[in-house]
């Protein structure tokens, strides 16, 4: 596909999402509390999407992956939160 | 498929299926005890398949105890001796979805066994990748340990619900690559077929979830209308969703479709 028809299929659909994510952050600032690590992490993904390569969803999704390389002794629970709560 | 009402069976024939493969999986909740994995396998061997062909369409099943009960690995030591006793039942295509979820050591320890009882009886294998933010350090564990096998034919294993970060190393291993389709998590219709467009279909298949939660059993279908959006031939999208699974699961001489 030329980058003319991509734009004509995605673009209203990529700006929507775009905006929901705005949209997203906004309320998170208006709440209040703390956040947990999954904001922070949030917020480093997005930093992928400035990148110049084609690569940005592998970009993103190893962004929010647990880094390491070692099982882990024991399952804390069953369910996945999205994003990896410590440092890469 | 256990997950779902009737009408979907009848929805996916309307819409062109030819057959549909169910790996056991995760009931919802954790099953007592082996009995429960005993009915679990009578139901996916001998009710569902009756209650799909009503409509026409062919079942297949594959067997395993799931990575999310695989913590408890006396129950699983359980699951997996019952498990030949079911390998005989014609629609049974094999192992699976085995693989990790929290990526535990006790969830490494039982997806070895299941290695192992793929092997000791010639059985094909369907891996599940973990979720989220666990799937790229699971599915590099997962690969290791199948290679670890050198029993372990890659072109019969498929490692399933890949993603853009993990695509790249199951087809680097020789190992055939599952792209799941979901509304929210895993992959959408469009990123499917990007990673198509990027990775080429050579062992890249397509698969629709017909999970508890939101999930739709139309999603190939529906990716093979966003592939003729893109301008994709009817030859690329018959191949790719068509023509792959039949290739892998042909080599199970059970599998067959009209």
């Amino acid at each position: 596909m030329t980058r003319q028809q991509v734009l004509d299929l995605y673009f209203m659909d990529a700006r929507s999402k775009l905006i929901d994510i705005a949209a997203f952050l906004d309320r998170v600032d208006r709440a209040s509390g703390d956040a947990d690590f999954r904001l922070k992490a949030f917020r480093q993904a997005l930093t992928e999407l400035q990148k110049d390569e084609a690569i940005r969803a592998k970009g993103v999704l190893d962004s929010l992956s647990d880094p390491t390389a070692e099982p882990i002794e024991k399952a804390p629970g069953k369910g996945a939160v999205g994003a990896w709560p410590g440092s890469h | 498929m256990v997950s779902r009402v009737t009408d979907d069976y009848e929805a996916m024939v309307t819409a062109g299926c030819r057959a549909v493969c169910e790996p056991a999986f995760w009931a919802g909740y954790d099953r007592s005890g082996v009995q429960g994995f005993y009915d679990y396998f009578c139901q996916l061997t001998d009710y569902e398949p009756k209650r799909a062909a009503k409509f026409g369409l062919p079942h297949f099943t594959w067997l395993c105890i799931n990575p999310k009960e695989s913590e408890d690995v006396k129950l699983a030591d359980e699951v997996l001796s019952i498990i030949p006793h079911f390998l005989s039942r014609e629609n049974v295509l094999g192992i699976g979805e085995i693989g990790l979820n929290k990526n535990t050591r006790n969830e490494l320890k039982v997806l070895e066994q299941h290695i192992d009882l793929a092997a000791r009886h010639d059985q094909m294998i369907l891996v599940h990748t973990p979720h989220l933010e666990d799937k790229r350090k699971g599915t590099r564990l997962i690969l290791d340990a199948l290679k670890a096998d050198s029993r372990i034919k890659p072109e019969r294993v498929i490692i399933d619900h890949v993603e853009e970060h993990t695509i790249q190393m199951v087809l680097d291993e020789g190992f055939w690559a599952g792209i799941t389709l979901y509304p929210e998590s895993k992959t959408t219709p469009p990123r499917a077929i990007d990673m198509f467009e990027v990775y080429g279909g050579q062992r890249v298949w397509l698969n629709s979830a017909c999970d508890w939660g939101r999930s739709d059993p139309l999603a190939v279908p529906k990716t093979a209308i966003e592939m003729r959006r893109r301008g994709h031939s009817e030859e690329t999208i018959d191949a790719l969703i068509h023509g792959n699974p039949v290739r892998f699961l042909s080599q199970n001489p059970r599998f067959t479709v009209r």
